[in-house]
């Protein structure tokens, strides 16, 4: 019990982070309905960039914003193979991630680069997360980046074009009767989910201290999970789009706490990605069973109202 | 206002399933003009309408709206001149949006979306007279997913959403064929006024024989991809349900008259 108070700081701080990054996940699986595989790869780019720079001696904010153009450019990629070349979109994401494998090797040079917390001036970091001034609390600045990016795309998905892509993923058919582009809006919001992702990705590996090449795999099933945890949890009560986001952020949280907490029971760690499968796999079949073997009686009336 | 010179649609060609959708077709629209299309299953009705919307592009012939030549255009670039209002209810809307972020959307049909915002308050009051005038007492759940209301109320909004931005041409697929009778009959009544306010030229398929004759200044049937009958005006209003019928018998044999004509 004690073990997993001591860790539950860095389990935040880590919830945070990923839920930045399942924000990403959310605009393309439920926003746009397109499943983005891409982001297992976008999730190790993002860090090998902003690592890479900082090493170099940039600022860690261009180092950041690098991150997040870089991401964007992935998006951008799965985009064109989708929308150019007519490739079904889980395997354009996958094979833009699969690239980037090799594009992530590149970057760093070698599989693992790492950056010393004393000598360079990180943003978050594992060591940041106690015992510091709260304005230096990793915690506080991943909550913050959170809450930023948050109030940024509810003021975008309520624009012209924020809405356009909204409509796009809800009904491409339409979208295009009334004048939408929906090849354009995919790749927009590709490039904005790998945006995002990177960004989170660069805030994880300054978070860890290091970049590496293995440290997207799995990326989309936990981000997956905090889109779905988020929304199971709080569909009830969060109706509006930045509460939504925010149920997302949660869900991140709520997900590393649960496995720290799986952690310290003692569950033995090499089981942790399966386990995440799992999970995953049964949250996703919970409204295919509601509908099929749980369905409500059907109140009528409708015609009449009609 | 509308003006296809022989066009031509072939699907799946060089295969056992190949099918002539339209075959060598030219039609002329006068601004203004209501025509009503009629014909049995396979004419090549809503072949026709998605030639026109962009849906795919023809193999041969041209189209050209307005003075200007869409045949190569695609699908969202043409909408700048259409209003198109589907037959399957959840065609047309988008479920997870307000009503009135759903109309928001369609004023901005064949403008440049931007970073204003997507909807202004002085536009949902607008709106609000707007979904009044339909009276189907929706405009008091204005930012109601459109997702809950009903097959009707949907295909209601969808009509004022093609029409919002005064469309060159109105495309209707059998847009009441989905409805029970009397929703159907209040969604027609709603086409008939909005047509005649803002006097829009108008194609509207229906399998419905009585509506076809009771609606519009000019009717066509089409078989095998082709119009085979054309008529307007006086002629027109005196055609009788039965007159129809026979020209069937016609042109296709009574055995291959389809059972959704006869019944319609």
């Amino acid at each position: 019990m004690f073990a997993f108070i001591n860790a539950l700081p860095g389990a935040v701080a880590q919830g945070l982070i990923w839920g930045l990054m399942a924000i990403g996940v959310y605009i393309t699986y439920k926003v746009l309905d397109f499943a983005d595989l891409t982001v297992d790869g976008t999730m190790c780019t993002g860090g090998a960039v902003c690592i890479m720079m900082m090493l170099k001696g940039h600022n860690v904010w261009v180092s950041l914003l690098v991150a997040t153009l870089v991401g964007m450019l992935a998006g951008l990629i799965t985009g064109i193979l989708h929308t150019l070349m007519g490739i079904p979109p889980i395997l354009s994401g996958i094979l833009t991630q699969l690239a980037l494998y090799s594009v992530n090797l590149k970057i760093m040079g070698k599989s693992n680069q790492a950056i010393n917390v004393d000598k360079y001036p990180l943003l978050v970091s594992l060591r940041n997360v106690k015992k510091m001034p709260i304005f230096q609390n990793t915690i506080f600045v991943s909550a913050l980046f959170c809450i930023v990016l948050i109030a940024i795309l509810y003021w975008f998905f309520g624009t012209e074009l924020g809405c356009s892509l909204r409509a796009t993923g809800c009904n491409p058919n339409m979208s295009r009767a009334q004048g939408i582009n929906t090849k354009r809006n995919i790749v927009i919001g590709l490039m904005i989910s790998n945006g995002i992702v990177a960004l989170a990705s660069a805030l994880n590996a300054q978070y860890l201290g290091f970049a590496d090449i293995n440290m997207g795999r799995g990326a989309i099933v936990i981000g997956l999970a905090a889109v779905i945890i988020g929304t199971v949890i709080f569909e009830k009560i969060f109706k509006n789009f930045a509460l939504k986001l925010l149920a997302v952020v949660i869900g991140g949280v709520i997900y590393y706490v649960v496995l720290q907490a799986v952690i310290c029971m003692g569950f033995d760690s090499d089981l942790l990605k399966m386990l995440s499968a799992v999970v995953v796999a049964i949250f996703l079949a919970i409204p295919y069973w509601k509908q099929h073997f749980f369905a409500k009686k059907v109140t009528k009336g409708g015609a009449e109202n009609a | 206002m509308l003006d296809v010179k022989n066009i031509s649609k072939t699907f799946y060609p060089g295969t056992i399933n190949e099918k002539t959708a339209i075959d060598n077709l030219s039609f002329h629209m006068d601004d203004g003009d209501f025509v009503t299309v009629i014909g049995g299953n396979g004419a090549g009705k809503s072949s026709l309408l998605n030639a026109l919307a962009g849906t795919w592009l023809v193999d041969e012939g041209s189209i050209v709206i307005d003075g200007t030549d869409v045949t190569k255009m695609p699908e969202h670039k043409r909408a700048a001149f259409l209003g198109r209002v589907f037959q399957d209810p959840m065609l047309g809307t988008a479920a997870t949006m307000g009503i009135d972020e759903n109309l928001a959307l369609a004023a901005r049909r064949g403008k440049l979306r931007g970073l204003k915002p997507g909807i202004s308050k002085a536009e949902r009051e607008s709106y609000r007279e707007l979904v009044a005038s339909l009276g189907l007492g929706l405009e008091d759940r204005l930012t109601a997913k459109v997702g809950l209301l009903s097959g009707g109320q949907r295909q209601a909004i969808t009509l004022l959403m093609s029409t919002l931005q005064r469309p060159k041409l109105l495309l209707l697929d059998e847009h009441t064929a989905a409805l029970d009778p009397k929703t159907a009959a209040k969604v027609l009544e709603t086409t008939n006024r909005i047509v005649n306010e803002h006097h829009l030229t108008t194609l509207m398929i229906t399998h419905n024989m009585k509506d076809a004759i009771a609606n519009g200044n000019r009717l066509i049937m089409m078989s095998n991809g082709k119009i085979i009958y054309d008529v307007r005006g006086e002629e027109k209003q005196r055609l009788q349900v039965t007159d129809l019928l026979k020209k069937f018998e016609e042109v296709a044999g009574s055995s291959s008259m389809s059972d959704k004509l006869i019944l319609g």
